[in-house]
């Protein structure tokens, strides 16, 4: 009788620990699906900042703020490498690692350079951030415009139709058109 | 006079101590598939120049002048070395992407427009390294070339 007892015993803790496990596993998948869409979220917003410090180091260029330009440039390199490409298709994530890798060594650049080469560098960033731009998207209205002067012919990225010219700042502001609108 | 004498031995011993730190070689006797020259069709005359003024300093095999084996100079040498490897290693070309060629060929032409390579400080001694206006332009040309071709 008390064999038996015991057995009953034993079973219960044993049906008893392999439910809690089973819940426990659910939650685990539950939390692991939470953190899934988060992860969604995340390169959504990751792909904003790298945008808006974009558009800081624009505007410093605009000013013909070097040293302002070269703040943004490091802000640049930080959320760039920031970026998490997991959300993406296979082919995707392969040209987005391409485009990250190549704008960084730009950005990085920009942070310890005078204003012609930050200039140059920006020239190829901004290609950069446009291809990027084709696959994440973005949920603000952007303008590609495009300077036809400098370097044999040099876009840009804007938030705003108005052209301020980052190529030349001061010089020629207002040197450029609207060559797309991105949207 | 005892406290120059002092200093005097005191820096002979400090520069004959310095000589025994040792320091990586960048020196190489295989070039890799990947190589520049390899992958690239270069033009002969184009080929010398880039080897005389940009691979003792952009690939993985140098060639030391002798006063290399002379600390400072030899650290001096090595940070330079590892920094332009890591700017730009021509022996390892054909592992970048399309996008990663284009944007070193875009670098190179601008720092050989911009007078900043090869450096002053590398010129200075190696003088058949200097490129002559006629020189920049020939190259500059051909890359240009080879950037818009890929």
């Amino acid at each position: 009788m008390k064999k038996l007892k015991m057995s009953i015993a034993t079973m219960l803790l044993l049906a008893v620990s392999f439910i809690n496990a089973q819940e426990k596993e659910k939650m685990k998948m539950d939390h692991k699906m939470d953190h899934g869409k988060m992860m969604d979220m995340n390169s959504v917003a990751k792909a904003e900042a790298i945008l808006n410090d974009y558009f800081s180091l624009k505007n410093a260029l605009v000013a013909d703020d070097t040293k302002k330009a070269a703040q943004e440039g490091t802000k640049l390199v930080a959320s760039l490498k920031a970026f998490d490409t997991s959300s993406y298709t296979k082919e995707q994530q392969e040209e987005l690692v391409d485009i990250i890798e190549d704008a960084t060594e730009h950005a990085e650049h920009i942070a310890e350079s005078a204003i012609d080469h930050q200039r140059e560098h920006f020239k190829t960033l901004s290609k950069d951030i446009t291809d990027m731009v084709a696959i994440t998207g973005t949920k603000n209205t952007l303008y590609q415009q495009f300077c036809p002067m400098y370097d044999k012919g040099s876009a840009w990225l804007s938030t705003n139709n108005e052209i301020r010219n980052p190529y030349y700042g001061s010089r020629m502001l207002k040197c450029g058109k609207v060559q797309k609108t991105i949207q | 006079m005892k406290v120059v004498k002092i200093i005097a031995v005191v820096l002979l011993v400090a520069f004959v101590g310095i000589q025994f730190i040792p320091t990586t070689r960048n020196q190489s006797d295989m070039v890799p598939e990947t190589d520049f020259m390899l992958v690239n069709n270069v033009p002969e005359n184009i080929q010398n120049k880039l080897q005389v003024s940009c691979y003792d300093c952009h690939s993985n095999n140098t060639q030391y002048p002798w006063y290399n084996k002379v600390q400072p100079v030899a650290w001096f040498l090595e940070d330079h070395i590892k920094e332009g490897k890591a700017e730009l290693n021509f022996n390892e070309w054909d592992s970048l992407s399309t996008r990663r060629k284009t944007s070193k060929l875009r670098s190179i032409i601008k720092q050989i427009e911009n007078g900043e390579m090869p450096l002053d400080s590398y010129t200075f001694i190696h003088r058949d390294a200097k490129f002559s206006e006629a020189e920049a332009e020939e190259i500059i040309n051909w890359v240009t070339q080879l950037k818009n071709s890929l």
